[in-house]
């Protein structure tokens, strides 16, 4: 087994389109990092930072947030609203220690499976580049 | 309502520093309206010091509760339970009252405010608070087309606007609207502008703290 570190990423994704998106990249057959898990929500307004807070006490590296694109929301704001809260937890993150890009926001239709798998790449690239949580790190010692 | 806001999490933090066993207690009053100390602030609090916790490397437990209220002595009793279990700091998420009341009725735990009590008020829209009310003890806004110049005007004056009114905002701020230029509007287009006119007399301001810390007694209820 390979050394190198595999972080674990957590994906809050919304049923209307990046989770669409999500099977869409798997009927494409698109190759992307098996890093995150996906969490289904009914929409990123749906999205709350306790969830977040308890996936990184739970031994998350990184956490995303992927919404519909922006005055596309199927319930109208839901995926605004979650990006105030996700810019509201990254600045909580920092003033505790913890890198704020472990945590970000994406916007995707339903139609973009090669997105959804680029956006993963993306995400687990800069997770890895940041390397384990610092909690994390902490509780393996 | 009373509104408050967190306080800063490194303040919170010096007061729970080298402790091992943290409870947060948030109030089901006030503050879980305002989203300042309800359930999931509590939560949101005790996750974030779990999480600065484990990132030092420091073993610390960090419980949480919420009380119906933290301003009624019944509720507060329900805490003993918590308290029996021996915690070395208790951070309490209600307004100012509830860390007095857990002092009071708990005098041997540590016990800090972990809210700023900013004033009374109400949601102008979800996420946006103002102040409505200071509490004076004597409430006249029926003689100001339902507004209080009292709170709502920066120098609390009662026969305004003063010169510092432009524009409908109050010169500290332009984020402060002048609440007579308010009542002045109102009361034109209501075509009640004679209503504006008597010289309102000085306040007395007895009955607000001028007075000392006050207190109500209503012989009816108490036992």
């Amino acid at each position: 087994m390979s050394d190198e570190f595999e972080p674990r990423i957590i994906a809050f994704c919304c049923q209307y389109c990046s989770y669409s998106a999500a099977d869409m990249a798997g009927s494409m057959r698109l190759q992307y990092p098996t890093n995150v898990e996906i969490v289904l929500i009914p929409c990123t307004g749906r999205f709350d930072v306790i969830l977040a807070l308890k996936a990184f006490e739970s031994g998350a590296d990184g956490v995303y947030v992927a919404g519909c694109l922006e005055g596309n929301c199927h319930f109208v704001d839901g995926n605004i609203r979650a990006k105030k809260r996700v810019a509201y937890l990254a600045n909580e993150l920092k003033k505790i220690g913890i890198e704020p890009e472990r945590i970000a926001m994406y916007n995707l239709s339903a139609s973009m499976g090669p997105r959804f798998a680029e956006i993963v790449t993306e995400f687990t690239d800069n997770i890895k580049a940041l390397g384990p949580s610092p909690v994390k790190k902490k509780l393996a010692a | 309502m009373i509104i408050a806001e967190r306080k800063p999490i490194d303040e919170i933090k010096s007061f729970i520093e080298g402790q091992k066993k943290v409870l947060v207690v948030g109030c089901r009053g006030c503050v879980t309206v305002c989203n300042a100390g309800g359930t999931k602030e509590v939560e949101i609090l005790a996750s974030l010091l779990r999480l600065d916790a484990q990132k030092e490397g420091h073993d610390v437990t960090v419980d949480e509760h919420t009380l119906e209220r933290q301003c009624d002595p019944e509720y507060i009793d329900e805490l003993v339970e918590f308290v029996d279990k021996k915690y070395d700091a208790i951070l309490s998420m209600a307004c100012s009252v509830g860390p007095q009341f857990l002092s009071r009725r708990y005098p041997k735990e540590n016990i800090f405010p972990a809210l700023n009590t900013n004033f009374i008020g109400g949601a102008l829209a979800h996420g946006i608070w103002a102040e409505h009310c200071q509490a004076c003890g004597n409430c006249i806004i029926h003689k100001f087309g339902g507004m209080c110049p009292v709170t709502r005007c920066s120098k609390s004056l009662m026969n305004g606007p003063c010169g510092g009114s432009a524009g409908g905002v109050c010169e500290i701020s332009k984020e402060v609207e002048c609440i007579w230029h308010l009542i002045a509007t109102k009361f034109m287009e209501e075509g009640k502008l004679e209503q504006f006119a008597p010289i309102q007399p000085i306040k007395d301001w007895s009955s607000s703290r001028d007075g000392g810390p006050r207190k109500i007694v209503r012989e009816e209820l108490v036992k």
